[in-house]
């Protein structure tokens, strides 16, 4: 039964974080429509910026962390400003390869910078509790705890706000949004730098337990990716179900069937999946 | 082709014919036949992305699948190098019959994930499945092609021509395929694929055709590295290695025959020249591939070839010169270059 509810606990974190990161990509995906391959790379610029303020320049955890955010956010609104908006009008492939053209070059800058090391970033929660058998590490608990906090207020500001409604108007209908009047190139610019700041604060919770390295963002954005098609590309409610799900999948399946093969069980669970029922999980019509 | 063609064809071939001795030592040999080993691999993923438009990004993947497949029935079971090289091709092709079964029913960057997750699973699996592919340490002492009719493979000049020879087969085999009837019904499906279903083209199966085409390539490429670097790792499977592809294929013109050669080989030299940037050369070619795409997306080979077209169309539409209507034509054309 403990290990049970430590798996349990291991998928909430891994789902917190992959939550994170994949409601940027869907966020991204619902005013693009094409899916933007830097976003790992902006996940590992999180982290780096966070070591780099931590160790560099002796910022505590949560300065880091909010200094990850917005470096992350403008490195986002500048790609989209610089890359993705000369190319709205071109073929899906052009957008693609763009963006690996961006996820090449920042991380092969970071490792220009930093080195290809491995880096260990420290937390001031290094305690751990115990509750009835349970092992649960302080760091694990903040995970799910921002994770789930960042998830609901991006849902209330989705929901309630009139800025959020114009980034889920636009994400609809682009025409539809520009007839009432929407800025459509301000709400993209928003859509990036929340993308960017969910992505970086992703990773400065996740690296604590996670090493800090160049390519610590493939294995994550491709995950990501599978979240999003499983729930629906642009889907914000699919993205955080299917971020749980992978979460707990890979959570259980480390433990239950193999370490070594737990990378696997996310993509294979896409292929699975795909291969009977094309249009994703939980969405209608083929893509 | 026509007469200009023809003669920059033969022209390079015979530049690649003299290269051994214009080189100055085998390392030079080395950079240039490793080039060609992978301009065999970007001209098939051109076939399925430039030329029937849909982007694989499990590209190497299928080379590691052809590599791995000389690697383990040459070490492991003692199968002779051309043998197992023979079957290097055939492997990736009907493994790509079952990838592109699944695959190929979904459209436009939903294939691009696809295959994405295809090739980490391919990555993953010969990285963990030690018993079939030795793991991280990879396969070691793949041995050199047995000689033939007097030709010692293990020597570097005749290894440049053999891969050379594969090479050129390959450029005249994708030629002949572009310029068919198939060809024809890639480029269709490309430009769009409802419109080349009302025409009457079964979609799924030529797209099928194209995919295990193109992975065919893919898996010879592959058995051809393994016979010439002679060692293997999970690296070659990475999903980097087709980012890599992807990028000759930009610079060089996608879509285009000659445009994947000029980028897998000018590429690779330039940043030998690049020494120092080694292992930052992304953060140059980066931002080189997004102004690619953004200023130049039909790639040296395509913009140039783009230039003559028009310029030979604004010559027909001269009074007085050639039909009126090869203008019109040629003006058509320049779209689907």
């Amino acid at each position: 039964m403990e290990l049970f509810l430590q798996q349990v606990l291991n998928g909430l974190t891994l789902g917190g974080v992959y939550c994170l990161v994949a409601l940027g990509l869907t966020l991204v995906y619902g005013i693009l429509h094409v899916p933007n391959f830097a976003h790992g790379a902006f996940y590992m610029a999180g982290a780096y910026v966070a070591f780099f303020l931590v160790t560099r320049l002796g910022f505590g955890y949560w300065a880091a962390l909010a200094g990850a955010a917005a470096a992350v956010a403008l490195i986002s609104v500048l790609s989209e400003r610089l890359v993705f908006y000369p190319l709205r009008n071109a073929p899906y492939l052009h957008h693609m390869i763009a963006s690996i053209g961006i996820l090449l070059f920042l991380e092969s800058g970071a490792q220009a910078i930093w080195g290809a090391d491995f880096h260990r970033m420290d937390t001031p929660y290094n305690g751990i509790l115990s509750f009835g058998g349970v092992i649960l590490p302080a760091q694990r608990l903040l995970i799910i705890g921002a994770a789930f906090l960042l998830v609901a207020l991006l849902q209330l500001f989705l929901k309630k706000t009139v800025t959020g409604a114009t980034i889920v108007a636009l994400a609809q209908n682009r025409e539809g949004a520009a007839l009432v009047g929407i800025d459509a190139n301000r709400v993209a610019m928003l859509t990036f730098a929340i993308a960017g700041a969910l992505a970086g604060m992703a990773a400065v919770l996740y690296a604590p337990i996670n090493l800090v390295y160049t390519s610590m963002g493939h294995l994550v954005i491709t995950k990501a990716f599978v979240i999003i098609v499983l729930g629906g590309m642009g889907s914000v409610p699919g993205a955080i179900v299917g971020g749980l799900i992978i979460g707990f999948a890979e959570a259980f399946g480390a433990f239950y069937i193999s370490t070594d093969y737990k990378d696997i069980i996310a993509f294979a669970l896409l292929v699975l999946i795909l291969s009977l029922r094309p249009q994703g999980l939980f969405q209608k019509g083929a893509h | 082709m026509s007469r200009h063609e023809r003669y920059g064809w033969s022209a390079l071939l015979l530049l690649a014919l003299a290269f051994p001795w214009l080189a100055g030592n085998d390392y030079h040999l080395t950079v240039m036949s490793t080039a060609y080993i992978y301009a065999i691999a970007t001209v098939g993923l051109n076939l399925i992305t430039g030329y029937t438009g849909q982007f694989n990004l499990a590209h190497s993947g299928f080379m590691a699948v052809g590599a791995y497949t000389v690697g383990i029935l040459t070490v492991d079971h003692g199968m002779p190098f051309w043998a197992a090289f023979a079957l290097s091709g055939p492997v990736a092709a009907l493994l790509g019959y079952f990838v592109g079964l699944v695959s190929l029913r979904l459209k436009t960057h939903f294939f691009s994930i696809f295959t994405l997750c295809v090739g980490y699973i391919m990555f993953l699996l010969i990285e963990k499945w030690e018993g079939l592919t030795h793991g991280t340490t990879g396969i070691v002492g793949i041995p050199a092609p047995e000689s033939f009719a007097g030709l010692d493979f293990s020597e570097p000049r005749t290894q440049y021509y053999m891969v050379l020879l594969f090479l050129a087969a390959s450029l005249w085999i994708m030629h002949r395929i572009v310029r068919s009837l198939l060809g024809r019904t890639f480029i269709a499906i490309r430009n769009g694929d409802e419109l080349a279903q009302a025409l009457g083209i079964d979609l799924m199966r030529n797209k099928l055709l194209a995919f295990m085409l193109s992975v065919f390539f893919a898996g010879m490429a592959g058995g051809l590295y393994a016979g010439y670097v002679r060692f293997i790792g999970p690296g070659i499977a990475a999903v980097e290695q087709t980012f890599d592809m992807t990028m000759y294929m930009l610079i060089g013109g996608i879509g285009t025959l000659a445009g994947p050669l000029l980028g897998a080989i000018g590429v690779p030299w330039l940043t030998q020249y690049l020494q120092f940037l080694q292992d930052y050369r992304f953060v140059v070619f980066g931002p080189v591939l997004v102004l690619l795409v953004i200023f130049l997306p039909h790639g040296v080979v395509g913009t140039w070839l783009l230039r003559r077209r028009r310029r030979d169309a604004e010559r027909a539409a001269q009074p007085g010169s050639a039909t009126p209507q090869a203008g019109a034509r040629a003006r058509k054309g320049t779209r689907h270059a």
